[in-house]
């Protein structure tokens, strides 16, 4: 599953080529690895207004080893490249403060490197108390998405909205948008959470003794899924059906963890999922609701099989599950994190796939519905929506839909399986304890549903 | 005051009828995957157990260290010990009381137990006449002599030495022998066909309510036993020809008789510190176990019947009648060794005469009995078949709660026969 277009955008004659024809220049994206550097040069940090995030902008770039500039004493456009830009808008007051963000913002992105880094720190829109102050808020939404379709050679642009008394959860998801794990994350808003954020980043097993369980871990995604949460330290529980059970073994092995061979559809399905958590594992410190299948067809010549099927399985076994899960004396652990996959369907809409993209758009209200209820408990819920992601189905697909459908994101490539398995790793780390309640897109700014 | 060994776990991949879907896989392939399947249901990656005893009836030249060469290629440390044993059909049920008596004797504290056959993948022998003659010109030192030694060679001694499932001994098949058996205990046609029938229902409707979700590891894209037919009916098999016997009163046929099957279980038993250690079940434990021989040869007893002579043994000496039972296992190589055996215990003249009894051993009540399906369903991989019904047997006592006993009866080509007790 190579991608031959970015390998020939890239190579000497085809990078002529394409420059020469204006044709869209994917770069390699810089995906993270273990022991990679959060960044591998130095960051751009400003502000618009009197920010109150340096401190934490500060503090994380420090214990990772990264060399903060301010503007004040960058020596002008000619200057070397950075890898990222972070600014602090947290001190917006007036739609006319962000002519600050474009001072600072305008010569920062001109010393951008390859795969790099754009972070805004803003305050909620919804939180402000007048009209005025909402616009200047909300008005970085569209400054970052548009920002985000500039950048060029892989760079990202995202979006942190952090309310009053959610600094200490800043830490976690500006690693995660500076770091090579949300290679594949762009254009893209998060809006924090007051929260118990325990110290610290995790080192290089952040998720050390916690057991994971992910549903559909045979293949595709959900492999993934279970490799990067067993690297980060997890034990694995990996979950699909019993047909599925050779390569579900092969999964489990890989990783050290446990193959749990179970119809999420099936009647008893919660049941036996707790008393398995429970007897085996002592409850579960992650949930990844990976498990989804496909029946497309067009509405009007849909039948209910294709309808329910797809809806139980994506759906209400995610419901289902949780709420056993929930109910259950000791199934979740203190401070749980269930990670629910959504679709960009869900959010964009597709054609042939109304059963899946009800059933991708349910999720998204299930994990908006239950994040009040997980944070009383510490815990999380939040959903992620993958973009055209490279897998074996899509490897099946003719050449121009799939071509087209890889190229038509501000990152001109598809996904990998392991960007939205990065993601979800994120979302479970101890560190995401501010972030709930989210639907995280993993779709290099796709230009569907945008 | 001795431990006794605890079933943990088992796992063994679709059983599949002769030269369908496992046609290209061998011994060692069947047997390494099934390992997997029971190293990833129980979170085994990398670790060393004890020891892994297992076997297989058919074996290649090339499978002389067939057990290690699979733990090897497993997903078990590689530091893992390993031997093969082969008792014929009892083999996966001998492997497991290897590895239980070593647990009790404290000299493991973990093992697991298997076996794996292919009749798909069966060994053809060079035939006896030609591997003198190249022994010979392998040995001969001058030309003169080795021209001379391959003069010696004609076509005849080019044709394969085949596998066959007969008795060495009586160059009868093993249904022969049963047929003969089935004639002296008058087992009826009728009889046969409905334990066939039973055995399919049953097995199937536990692949339906999920029982082998946690036993069965597909493979090969096969994720139930090929031999299972749901939907059978007395009536369908009233309709076939018998295979076995000669002419008036043959009973036995293809419904009636497990077929030729490729396929390979594992069984994991530990102390129950082991298990408590690592969060895993205590599904049964391995009580006790008993093997007798029969002189088919000679004697006037069936091939089959030896397991008939090791249950009073047995029985006695855990003080428990054959009716102390929750749950019976009779291996059904075919249908009418489960009732020949069963009217044996059941007969006065038989348990006095030939098991010395003074009382015979009684009836078994059927609603007991391979409640899951049997062998007539799911196939008959010869070494496989042991940890099939010792996984399964020790989940369905798990199932019933504490302090439930069960009863295993394997009969084995060579008269001989192999019995265990579990209980929860």
């Amino acid at each position: 599953m190579s991608d031959w277009y970015r390998d020939f955008a890239n190579s000497g004659v085809g990078s002529t080529i394409t420059k020469q024809l204006g044709l869209p220049r994917p770069v390699r994206l810089r995906r993270y690895t273990p022991g990679q550097p959060l960044l591998d040069g130095p960051a751009l940090v400003g502000s618009a207004g009197e920010g109150r995030l340096r401190a934490e902008i500060e503090s994380v770039l420090k214990e990772d080893g990264v060399t903060a500039l301010s503007p004040v004493t960058a020596d002008g456009a000619t200057a070397a490249k950075v890898a990222a830009v972070v600014l602090d808008a947290t001190g917006l007051t007036t739609p006319a403060d962000l002519a600050a963000a474009h001072d600072f913002l305008a010569p920062a992105v001109k010393r951008l490197g390859t795969n790099g880094r754009v972070v805004v720190l803003g305050e909620v829109p919804g939180d402000a108390p007048t009209p005025t102050l909402a616009a200047a808020r909300q008005a970085l939404d569209g400054l970052v998405r548009s920002l985000a379709k500039e950048l060029r050679a892989g760079a990202t642009a995202n979006l942190v909205y952090v309310p009053a008394g959610a600094e200490a959860a800043v830490p976690g998801p500006l690693r995660f948008f500076l770091s090579g794990r949300s290679a594949y994350v762009d254009g893209q808003t998060v809006t924090l959470s007051a929260a118990d954020v325990p110290s610290g980043d995790g080192g290089a097993t952040p998720l050390a003794g916690k057991v994971a369980v992910v549903t559909g871990a045979a293949r595709g995604i959900g492999a993934s899924i279970a490799e990067v949460l067993g690297r980060d330290g997890a034990h694995v529980v990996a979950v699909d059906v019993p047909a599925a059970g050779q390569a579900l073994a092969q999964v489990a092995n890989r990783v050290g963890g446990t193959a749990l061979q179970l119809d999420i559809t099936a009647p008893d399905a919660a049941q036996r999922l707790v008393e398995h958590l429970v007897e085996r594992h002592g409850g579960a410190d992650v949930v990844v609701h990976n498990a989804g299948i496909t029946r497309d067809k067009l509405l009007v010549n849909m039948d209910a099989a294709r309808w329910n099927s797809v809806l139980a399985v994506n759906l209400q076994a995610q419901l289902d599950l949780t709420q056993a899960l929930l109910d259950a004396e000791g199934a979740l652990k203190p401070g749980a994190r269930v990670v629910a996959v959504s679709s960009q369907s869900g959010i964009a809409g597709n054609r042939g796939q109304t059963n899946y993209s009800a059933s991708k758009a349910g999720v998204i209200g299930m994990v908006r519905s239950w994040a009040p209820t997980f944070a009383e408990r510490g815990a999380t819920i939040n959903a992620v929506a993958p973009g055209f992601i490279v897998t074996e189905m899509t490897a099946k697909m003719p050449f121009g839909t799939r071509e087209v459908g890889a190229r038509l994101n501000s990152l001109n490539q598809g996904g990998l399986p392991v960007d939205v398995a990065e993601a979800i790793a994120w979302l479970a780390q101890p560190a995401s304890a501010g972030v709930n309640g989210q639907v995280l897109r993993v779709c290099g700014q796709n230009l569907l549903g945008a | 005051m001795t431990r006794k060994a605890a079933i943990v776990g088992g796992n063994r991949i679709p059983f599949a009828r002769s030269n369908k879907k496992y046609a290209r896989a061998s011994n060692q392939d069947m047997l390494t995957a099934t390992i997997d399947g029971l190293v990833a249901r129980h979170g085994l990656a990398g670790e060393q157990v004890g020891e892994v005893v297992a076997g297989a009836v058919l074996k290649h030249a090339r499978d002389f260290n067939l057990t290690r060469e699979a733990v090897l290629g497993s997903q078990l440390s590689p530091t893992t010990p390993a031997y093969d044993v082969q008792q014929a059909c009892g083999t996966g049920l001998e492997a497991a009381v290897l590895v239980a008596n070593k647990i009790a004797l404290g000299q493991i504290e973990s093992g697991i137990a298997g076996g794996t056959d292919t009749t798909s993948d069966a060994p053809l022998a060079v035939n006896d006449d030609l591997r003198h003659v190249l022994i010979a010109l392998n040995n001969a030192k001058t030309l003169p002599d080795r021209l001379k030694l391959l003069g010696r060679i004609r076509p005849g001694q080019l044709v394969p030495d085949q596998p066959r499932n007969v008795e060495p001994r009586t160059g009868l098949s093993m249904g022969e022998h049963a047929a003969q058996t089935a004639k002296v205990w008058e087992i009826s046609r009728e009889s046969q066909d409905e334990l066939a029938v039973a055995s399919h229902h049953a097995l199937a409707a536990a692949y339906d309510r999920g029982f082998f979700d946690d036993l069965v590891t597909p493979f090969l894209g096969l994720t139930r036993d090929d031999n299972l037919r749901p939907d059978s009916t007395v009536e369908k098999l009233a309709s076939l020809k018998p295979v076995f016997g000669k002419g008036e009163g043959a009973t036995m046929t293809a419904a009636n008789s497990t077929p030729l099957t490729d396929g390979a279980s594992a069984v994991l038993l530990a102390i129950d510190e082991w298990a408590a250690e690592r969060h895993l079940p205590v599904w049964a434990h391995l009580v006790d176990a008993q093997t007798a021989a029969v002189d088919y040869v000679h004697g006037g007893e069936g091939l089959l019947m030896a397991p008939a002579y090791a249950m009073p043994v047995m029985l006695a000496r855990n003080g428990l009648t054959l009716q102390d039972f929750d749950r019976y296992e009779i291996h059904e190589a075919f249908a009418s060794t489960v009732l020949s055996t069963m009217k044996a215990w059941e007969d006065p003249a038989f348990c006095k005469e030939k098991l010395g009894l003074d009382a015979p051993l009684g009836s078994i009540d059927r609603a007991k009995l391979n409640v899951n399906g049997s062998s007539l369903a799911a196939g008959h991989p010869f070494a496989a078949t042991g940890g099939r019904i010792v996984a399964s047997l020790a989940k369905m006592l798990h199932e019933l709660g504490p302090g439930k006993r069960g009863l295993i009866s394997i009969c084995a080509a060579g008269g001989q026969g192999v019995v265990a007790i579990l209980e929860s």
